[in-house]
């Protein structure tokens, strides 16, 4: 039963280390920490109730001995939250919810966030229709980033509630948005909200890359990010204000982002409307970039991004079901950008630079990258592809080095080291699967082009390419 | 009713998955709670009057996928009307039955028809896209539940009493899909009196979806807008007398759009070809 309540299939971002402990979330909502030495399992905590359809999909962070994790779960109603657990113990030392009253939230006198649209007394609660917050979403399924100098964690939120954006007017805070956190209390310190009032399913949660940037010749402690909402942000990571937003794929659903009010300038023509048929929504529901985690080089000053350039529409609404319950649901389908690249294919590696806010070089890709990237001091940047090509380019010009087809499609994430006998590795876990490979994990139905939520009509190739399977890849190198 | 299934015209089911995944999946956790596959095994009984079974009679066995804790649909205490009717269809089959329980939700058809665990699914909306389903055997619609007492004359969704009740619906997370209702009701511009809550309810208490009747019953809203199966079986079981208010009218909005609202929603049965081979 419990697989059949979790919210969004059976996913796993990862264990980490810390302390000679090994952390690592279950789907069923516990966190529990082993020995490393030993798999002795040390504790177990429950952290959240999959019974409400909460599940624990993300990899935790460890940061000044708390192990801090949050929850998944915005499509089945549940609302957002971050927890802190003690290394040791595991017993909890603070929670933060992504909506709610101020407390709940841990905003306090410490919170001061850059714009005027995230000041006020519980927007938590006055930015929902009454009550709308308790299942306001806003998970926390992404990636966590630490500044230990200024002690401050970055985390993103999820997309608000419900479905039928009409039904929650306001800007739905704190979902789709950036928080800025104290590690020891939770208290927030600042937050940006990167789509308000979401339309699109646009998620906020991608990996923020801590960097220290020229900005206008002057160095400024900065995050970047590329968002599921098509824009490549610039941000001071002491203030929360946004130095620039820029669109690093054709987006057709906004007009650009309001350096002076930081808001997200949404346009009119392509919201979606029940009953209507909306065409042309770029970037697509999964985003523009989606969870997979981009990389920087400081060698190169340039990030890394694995990306897709896709668009959609948004068709008629259909009746279905959710246990014996009819319900409205909308046919959205999904395909290659037919304008940028416009040649058919679905995603790409961009090479990014974050200073002259523009793509150095792109790698197109027949189907969206929907791996992580690593890149090393030698100037090689590692990915891997959903056909299973995991490539070696050149990080200075994209060059192609070297390429090896894996067992099935790459949605893993590289990592390099240096193994006990001195040598570097790099290490990739191949095995198609997620929204966009769920037509060969699943054996979809290539004939219906909204399954997998309209996925299968952009992929529905993808079982010519590769085939299901699970396997580590570990190349040393030469 | 039994008659009523000798229509049945059984049919492949093609099509039968649906995969919302949305993330990747790399590692499964294996220590799940409870329940995953459980089964329940229900052998024939020859009502009285049946002719004797022979000897030896090979069984066909009539595997069932269905949710243990969903009334008035199904429950893993055979109570619901879809465990009714299954048992009928199983006696005319000759058919020991399996239930194999699974909560109807994310993947439900993924995991039952398509991978083959199950014959039949009981119930599915007519024109079901995910498989092949029998004539529909029943037709229902959305309900206005009220306390009996407070006697509020609600007659359609465009009544005006609409805008200053207290109204509770429910509604689904940020899945692309929601209530008919939750819809009808947004497209009036009806949102800032409204109360969520979630269709899903907390899995781990029993029927789950009926909190928005409890609420009810309880005076904290003045009406819920609730599909007519669960309206009508836990209205009845609140300890306040509700009143259930069928037959709402379609809504007068095109925007509005649902097909299936409110009263056309009939619901038909799934049924794979591997029963009748």
């Amino acid at each position: 039963v419990a697989q059949g309540v979790a919210c969004c299939d059976v996913v796993n971002r990862g264990a980490v280390f810390d302390n000679r402990k090994v952390f690592i979330n279950t789907l069923d909502c516990y966190t529990c920490a082993v020995d490393a030495e030993t798999g002795k399992e040390l504790w177990k905590t429950q952290v959240g109730n999959i019974y409400i359809g909460e599940t624990v999909t993300m990899s935790p962070l460890v940061v000044k001995g708390k192990v801090l994790v949050g929850n998944s779960g915005g499509e089945f109603g549940v609302r957002g939250w971050i927890v802190a657990l003690d290394e040791n113990t595991g017993q909890i030392v603070w929670r933060a919810y992504s909506a709610g009253p101020d407390s709940d939230v841990k905003i306090g006198p410490n919170f001061k966030p850059f714009y005027e649209q995230d000041k006020g007394k519980d927007l938590g609660v006055s930015t929902w229709p009454p009550d709308h917050w308790k299942i306001g979403g806003g998970t926390v399924w992404g990636w966590i980033s630490y500044d230990p100098e200024l002690n401050l964690i970055y985390h993103g939120t999820g997309n608000p509630g419900c479905w039928n954006p009409t039904l929650r007017p306001g800007d739905n805070k704190w979902s789709c948005g950036i928080f800025a956190r104290d590690p020891d209390t939770g208290d927030a310190h600042w937050y940006y909200q990167w789509s308000p009032h979401d339309l699109y399913d646009h998620d906020g949660v991608n990996e923020n890359i801590v960097l220290d940037l020229p900005i206008d010749g002057k160095p400024r402690k900065v995050i970047v990010t590329a968002g599921r909402n098509g824009y490549f942000y610039v941000l001071d990571r002491t203030t929360g204000q946004v130095l620039s937003a820029t669109p690093f794929v054709r987006i057709t659903a906004s007009k650009g982002v309001d350096l002076k009010t930081g808001r997200l300038l949404y346009n009119d023509e392509k919201q979606p409307e029940m009953g209507k048929v909306v065409r042309d929504i770029a970037p697509v529901s999964a985003g523009a970039k989606d969870w997979q985690p981009a990389c920087y080089s400081p060698r190169t000053k340039l990030v890394y991004l694995p990306h897709r350039t896709m668009a959609m529409d948004y068709e008629a609404v259909e009746a279905n079901y959710v246990a014996g319950t009819p319900y409205v649901g909308v046919d959205e389908k999904m395909y290659a950008d037919p304008v940028d690249p416009g040649d058919g294919s679905r995603g790409a590696l961009t090479a990014w630079d974050p200073l002259q806010k523009k793509a150095v070089w792109r790698i197109k890709e027949s189907f969206p990258v929907w791996s992580g990237t690593v890149v090393t001091a030698g100037d090689v940047v590692f990915y891997g592809t959903m056909e299973g090509w995991f490539k070696a380019v050149d990080a200075r010009n994209g060059q192609l080095l070297w390429q090896f087809k894996a067992g099935s499609g790459i949605i893993g994430q590289p990592v390099t080291y240096r193994g006990p006998d001195g040598k570097q590795y790099v290490a990739v876990l191949s095995g198609v699967g997620g929204w966009a490979g769920a037509v060969v994990a699943g054996d979809l139905d290539t004939r219906d082009p909204t399954a997998a939520m309209g996925f299968v009509n952009a992929t529905k190739d993808l079982p010519q390419h590769t085939t299901k399977g699970g396997m580590l890849y570990v190349f040393s190198l030469p | 009713m039994s008659s009523a299934f000798h229509r049945f015209r059984f049919a492949a089911v093609a099509a039968a998955l649906f995969a919302w995944a949305c993330f990747a999946s790399v590692a499964a956790a294996d220590d799940l709670p409870c329940c995953t596959g459980e089964e329940t095994f229900i052998p024939y009984q020859p009502a009285p009057g049946d002719a004797p079974d022979a000897p030896n009679a090979q069984r066909r066995l009539l595997r069932i996928c269905a949710d243990p804790n969903n009334l008035p649909f199904t429950n893993d205490r055979l109570e619901g009307f879809e465990n009714k009717i299954a048992a009928i269809v199983a006696h005319d089959l000759k058919a020991d039955v399996l239930y194999v329980w699974r909560a109807q939700r994310r993947g439900f058809f993924r995991q039952s028809l398509k991978e083959g665990n199950c014959d039949m699914v009981m119930g599915v909306p007519a024109h079901f896209e995910r498989a092949l389903s029998t004539d529909p055997y029943y037709t229902s619609t959305y309900c206005f539940v009220t306390r009996k007492n407070d006697k509020l004359p609600l007659k359609s969704m465009d009544d005006p009493l609409l805008r200053d009740l207290k109204i509770g619906v429910q509604i689904v997370g940020d899945d692309g899909v929601n209530t008919p209702p939750a819809h009808a009701l947004a497209a009036r511009g009806i949102v800032d009196n409204l109360v969520g809550f979630t269709l899903y309810g907390d899995y781990a208490l029993p029927n789950p979806p009926a909190r928005v009747l409890d609420a009810v019953a309880r005076g904290d809203i003045d009406v819920a807008v609730v599909w007519g199966p669960l309206a009508g079986y836990f209205a009845k079981r609140e300890p306040v007398e509700l009143s259930v208010m069928p037959r709402l009218r379609p809504p007068s909005t095109a925007q509005a759009t649902p097909s299936c609202f409110p009263s056309g929603s009939a619901c038909a049965t799934a049924i794979r070809n591997s029963v009748t081979n």
